[in-house]
Formats: structure tokens, sequence, C-alpha cells
């Protein structure tokens, strides 16, 4: 053992001590030409939160205008361009880079005792690749907006729409870039970079739910690049490919895109799985129940989400065999899903659970992800979703899974973690107040939708009959009190970066390793590579005696 | 000689001096080295996967057009187009080489091997020039631009769009290769690479030989399957 006097508590030396990734170089030019995991994070994550908010935005403008049966505040055309940007802005901007791309980033070179990502300088160049395609993005809605959804369904992006098509998908495209060097990075780092005794089967489970996720962006987003770019060059000189005026085929379009979004799916919630593995495990004080059904379902998950993608096509005229093995392959996706489920609560079962706001977040997870995935069958099921298909009952399904769960458990993290990460804790009365609107004001807007499906409201659409007017509005009236919720959360941390009181290292008495260096760390995450004795979610025995 | 050794390309670890810099985030060379190889096997696979796309394209349209398809592959050119598969092989094979000759600190050699890829890679571009711009002057264009009138089966455009992106994104990889070993190619004049260390032309390489794998199946399947 070191000699207390020359060493603190984390094994820092002297040298190191008060210094951390964010003192440690000033100016906006340290931050732009860093290769530090940590900072790019952090440069992820307000440019995520700045997605959000641009969507956010969107969504309240989309909702304000369905208050009223007939026009409320906008035009047909307007109204098309603000769902259409509402989507486009939280899947690519915001929900697809959220967490593998800021928390991932920040915390998975931390998480198995690494100094950084394997390849530094490309995941700086996945920062400027995300921006660069956002910029082609927001270009797109000052030269005209986009009015196509953002599926970018041919044949009218590709030749009817006469909005930014080209500059929109051509941001995607450079935005699947990053995605995809992303991913690639990650699965090296984790090959290559783990601390000594950190086997894969000690690897917190959030890290595993990134394996599976870097899997997917590296398998599935190329070909979403290839249909981009066909995509581009139809609008531009009329090739025909999927053009059916041309001899195009427009079901091929559907088939290539969700070849690739059905997976983006998966890209888009695993990671929510596995930061909620890691609040209730680290809120629940036990050990994660069935640690390895967890991990290989993650992976499991992965692997079963490149096989269904026919499921968005049911009524496309599709053969009905296809349909139904499409469908059938379709509920398979329900079984990881499900031992993930029985897990987590079998984690909670008999644990010492303690209510912060991570786990706040982490219990509305389960909750919401439950009706997420459980209507998810719903619409898996063909008989079921020739009634359902394009009505608010799949809006509703997928706002669950992708914000009820990816955007709640991404909540959810960035408190887990905001300690680590800025050296501040934040008002907790606060946080609570802005989860509480966040949930209430999400499952009234968006269950009423459900309710509103089932009745027949068609998606996408701008007026509607009068018969639907109140839930409409009852829905919308959710959407302000949504809204609130996350402006109080905002307000919360924005405040605690200056007023919050100095973080602990490990605040939450956290198991794994980021918890085990300073908050906020030090450049180099570790003074010297931990050296990993226990198992995932193991404590020392003097702690748990 | 060790397994690991031989993963190495036949280099002992040991051999791995701490001359070259090692990146502070790897502990020892050779975790750097996998680390780079592994990371260009992936972006690989993500390259196959993006030519998938355009293979499922050609397969599809193939199967629904089927006699304009063969009337179209007959307007290209097969000894040019053999002319290139030869022409991109050789510089497969001269770039496999160049790797060796780096392994084996035969500075000399890498260069003029290196210095053949280059030029072979460039003569695949004069070649593929000539094709494009004879197909130009014929109006084969792709799409809204196709104007020669003398075909007898619909939608012969769609062969030559198929054509176009395949060969046109093809061509920018070979371009951006050509780029790739002419900084190796600088690099090597530096001596920067010895048997200690030669990870980047091999990683270079590896490059290479897909842009060639992948004209390998394009050239059989434009030009060749009737």
């Amino acid at each position: 053992m070191a000699n207390t006097a020359t060493v603190d508590e984390l094994g820092h030396s002297p040298e190191v001590r008060g210094k951390n990734y964010l003192n440690q170089t000033a100016g906006v030019w340290s931050w732009l030409t860093t290769v530090d995991h940590k900072r790019i994070g952090i440069m992820y994550l307000v440019s995520v939160l700045v997605g959000f908010g641009l969507g956010g935005i969107f969504a309240l403008l989309v909702r304000l205008e369905l208050l009223t049966a007939k026009k409320t505040i906008m035009d047909a055309s307007q109204y098309n361009q603000a769902f259409t940007l509402h989507g486009a802005a939280m899947v690519f901007l915001f929900i697809i880079p959220s967490i593998p791309a800021s928390l991932g980033n920040f915390f998975l070179p931390l998480m198995i005792g690494a100094k950084d990502v394997a390849f530094p300088r490309l995941n700086l160049l996945s920062l400027y690749l995300y921006w660069i395609g956002a910029i082609f993005m927001l270009a797109a809605i000052v030269t005209g907006g986009v009015d196509t959804g953002w599926t970018f369904y041919v044949p009218y992006a590709s030749g009817v729409s006469t909005t930014s098509v080209i500059s929109a998908t051509f941001g995607v495209f450079v935005m699947g870039f990053s995605s995809i060097l992303t991913g690639l990075n990650f699965i090296v780092t984790l090959h290559k970079l783990r601390a000594p005794g950190m086997s894969w089967y000690r690897m917190p489970l959030f890290l595993w739910s990134l394996y599976a996720t870097s899997i997917i962006q590296v398998l599935a987003t190329p070909v979403l690049g290839i249909t981009l770019l066909l995509l581009i060059f139809e609008r531009a000189f009329h090739i025909g490919i999927f053009d059916p005026t041309l001899g195009g085929d427009p079901v091929l379009f559907q088939h290539f895109f969700w070849f690739y979004s059905h997976p983006a799916v998966y890209i888009m919630i695993l990671p929510g799985m596995g930061v909620a593995t890691e609040i209730l495990a680290t809120n629940a004080r036990r050990r994660v129940f069935g640690y390895k059904a967890i991990a290989f379902s993650s992976v499991a998950i992965a692997l079963v989400s490149f096989l269904v993608w026919g499921h968005h096509m049911f009524v496309s005229g599709q053969s009905e065999l296809s349909s139904a093995i499409f469908s059938f392959l379709t509920f398979f996706v329900a079984i990881p899903s499900g031992v993930k489920m029985f897990n987590w609560l079998g984690t909670l079962w008999g644990g010492s659970i303690r209510f912060t706001v991570p786990m706040l977040y982490g219990i509305a997870f389960l909750f919401l992800f439950a009706i997420g995935g459980l209507t998810g069958l719903f619409l898996g099921m063909l008989s079921v979703d020739l009634h359902l298909h394009d009505t608010y009952f799949v809006v509703a399904h997928f706002h669950y899974v992708m914000m009820g769960s990816t955007a709640i458990a991404f909540f959810g993290g960035l408190h887990h973690w905001w300690p680590k990460m800025t050296g501040k804790m934040y008002d907790e009365k606060l946080a609570r107040v802005g989860f509480a609107l966040t949930f209430i004001g999400f499952n009234w807007t968006f269950f009423t939708q459900f309710i509103l499906g089932t009745r027949g409201m068609p998606r996408r659409y701008y007026n509607y009959l009068d018969q639907f007017q109140p839930l409409h509005a009852f829905s919308t009236y959710g959407s302000w009190v949504l809204g609130t919720g996350f402006l109080i959360t905002f307000i919360c941390l924005a405040r605690s970066l200056k007023t919050g009181a100095p973080a602990p290292a490990d605040p939450w008495g956290g198991a794994t390793l980021e918890w085990k260096t300073a908050s906020p760390p030090i450049t180099e995450n570790f003074e010297k590579a931990p050296i990993v004795t226990l198992d995932a979610y193991e404590r020392p025995a003097e702690e748990t005696a | 000689m060790s397994a690991k050794a031989e993963a190495l390309g036949g280099v002992e670890e040991s051999k791995l001096s701490p001359q070259f810099h090692v990146a502070h985030h790897f502990d020892k060379a050779d975790t750097q080295f996998d680390a780079g190889r592994m990371g260009v096997w992936l972006f690989l696979v993500t390259e196959i996967l993006l030519f998938g796309g355009l293979f499922c394209a050609f397969a599809i349209f193939r199967s629904k057009y089927f006699p304009s398809f063969v009337e179209a592959h007959h307007h290209l050119d097969r000894v040019m187009g053999g002319i290139n598969t030869i022409v991109l092989i050789s510089s497969s094979f001269t770039m496999a080489l160049a790797v060796r000759s780096a392994q084996k600190n035969e500075k000399k050699k890498t260069t003029i091997l290196l210095a053949i890829t280059l030029a072979c890679a460039a003569m695949f571009l004069v070649v593929k020039y000539f094709e494009y711009s004879h197909k130009i002057h014929d109006g084969l264009l792709p799409g809204g631009n196709f104007t020669a009138a003398d075909f007898a089966s619909g939608h012969p455009g769609i062969f030559f769009a198929i054509y176009f992106m395949m060969t046109g994104i093809h061509g920018v990889h070979v371009v951006i290769g050509m780029g790739l070993i002419l900084w190796i190619l600088l690099r090597n004049q530096k001596n920067e690479f010895s048997s200690r260390y030669y990870a980047p032309v091999e990683n270079v390489g590896l490059y290479w030989h897909l842009v060639d794998l992948v004209w390998i199946y394009l050239f059989p399947l434009l030009y060749l399957v009737g």
C-alpha cells in the first residue's frame, strides 16, 4: 500500500490531484482539436441536446397544429415540413447518436479501465462528420425545408417533392459515416484495450449493449448509405432505380431503407437498455440477476434485428408468405427483450432499493418499455396490423420505445453520470420535479394516441374528422406538460454547473470502474491502469459485509 | 516460429522495438498493430455491404428486365474491361509484394513495387476514361440523360444507371487508393518503415486488395454475364 501522504484514496499522486480533463488545457481550440474521448463525449452531448431541442420545438409545433381539426397555426405544407424535421432531427441528430456517442464515448474506456478508445483521432473525425451532416440538414431546413417524412419514401422524395431533399439526405449519408466509425472504434476498443483482468464476462452490461449496438452500426449503416446515394442520384438524374414511371421499384427502396432502419431501431433502444441496467444494478445495490442472459440477449437482439425489416411492409404488396415469415421472425425479438425484462425485475427483487433521481428514470424505463414492447406485438401480428397500420397507434408505439424508453434511459444516464462528468451534484428536488412532469406529460401525450389509433386516426394527417378533436386536444395539453418537464430538467442540470456542490468520486456507491476515479476524471482516466479482480457488479468483501 | 510471430507476418514480437511511436493509450506495440488491423478489416466489411446494396439492385433489375440487361451488356467493351481486370490483379500482386518487402527492410524494392502499383492504378483509370467517354458519346448515360435510340427492349437506362453507379463508386475507391499508396510511398522514402513497423503499408494493402476484389466481381457481372 502506498503512503497516504503522497497518494490519495484513489491512488492519485500530488502531480495529478486537482487536474482533470476539463481544466487540463483551456480554450476553444484545445476542445476542437482534442483526442480525449471524454471531451469528445461532452461535445457530442451538447450537440445531441441541441438536436433534441430542435426536434422538440418542431414536436410542440406539430402538436399545436393538431389542437384543432382544421388549420391552427400553419398550412398543410408547413405541417409536412414540421413533422418531417421533427422526425429527422430526433432520429438522426438525437436518438441514434445520443447514448453511444455521448455517454458511450465518455464511459466505455473508463469502464474497461482504458486510457482512451482505440482510435482517438478517428473518434474526433466521427464528431466532425456528425457536425457536417447536421449542417447539411440545417441547410435543408433553411433552403426550403423537407416534407417527405423522415423515411424519404420514393417516388415522392425522388421526383415529386420540391423541397431540399438532396441536402437533407446527403446530411444523413454523412452522419451515417460518423455512426459507422464510432461503432468500429468501440468494437476494436472493447476487443483490444480492456484492462488486465477485465474479461468479457466482467464487463459492465452497458458495454455489452454498446458492443451489440456497434455491430448493428457497422453492418446496417452502409446499406442506408448506398440507398441514400441511389436516392440522391435518382433525384438528380432520374435514373429509374426507384421511380416506377422510369421502370424502377419503389418497394425496393422500402426494403433497402428498412434493412437499415429496422436494425437502427435497436441502435436506438439497446444502449438505453444498457444504461437502465447500470442504473438498476447501482441503485438496487445488487449484482445483476442473470448477467450472461442480459449480455447475450443484447447480441441476440442485434442479430435478430437484421431479419425483421419486412414487418414495415405488411401492406406494401409483398407476398403473403413473406409477410407471414416476417411476422413470425418479428416475434422472436420479444424473447431476448422479455429475458431482459425478467432479469431487471429479478435484479430489483430483494434489492435494497434507493429512489435516487436516476433510479426513478430507471423504473420509468421499465414501465414505458413494457408498454412500448408489448404494443409492438400488436403491430407484428398481421391481422391486427392491417387495422392499425399507419394510425396513431403506430405513432404511440414507437414513441413509447424511442422516447419513452431510450430518451428516458438517456436522461436517467445523464443524471446517473452527471456528477462523474461535471464534478457537480444537481438539485435532487428540482430534478425530481423535472422527472415527474416528463413522466406524466409523456404518458398523457402518447397514451392518448393509442386510443386515437385504435379508433382509426391516421398518422401524418394535417386535418382530421371532428370526432378526433377532443383526444387530439388532450394529447396536445400533455405535450406542454412534457415540454415543461424537459425544460425544468435542463434548467436543473445547467444550474448545477454553477451552483452545484462538488461531487465525490462515487456518489451512488457504484460497483463499476468509472466510480474508482476522480469526478471529473483525470485526462488519462486512471493514473495507473487498474487491475480488475472482481466480477461485474461485485463489491469488495469489506463493503458487502 | 510462434503463432504470435506468424500473425505478425513472421516478425518475432521482441523485434517490435520501441523505436517508433506507440500511442499513449496502447500498452505495447503489437496491441496497437492488432487494433489497427482489426479496424481496417471492420472497415472493409462496411465497404462490402455498401457495394452489396448495388449488387442486390443489379440482381433484382436483371431478373425484372432480363432482355434489356442482356442487350445492354453487349454495349460494354469486354476487351477494355479485361485489360483493366489484368491491370488491377497485377497491382494487387505488386501491392502484396510491397508489404512483404517492407517487412523485410527492402526499402528500395518497396518503393519500386509501390510505384508499379500506382502506375497500374493510373492505367486502370485511363482505360476507364476511354470507356466512359465512349459511353457518353453513344448517349448511354443513365436515366434522364439516356439518348441512345436503337434499343429493342425497354428500360436499358437502368442497366447503365447501375453500371455507372457501381463502376463510378469503384473508381472513387481507386482514386482514394492512389492517394493512400502515394502517402505510403512518401513515408517509405522517409525511412519510416521497417520489419519493426510496417502496419500502414499492410493496412493500405488490405484496402487495395478490396478495391481489386470488388472489380473482380464487377467485371463478370457487368461485362461477361449475358
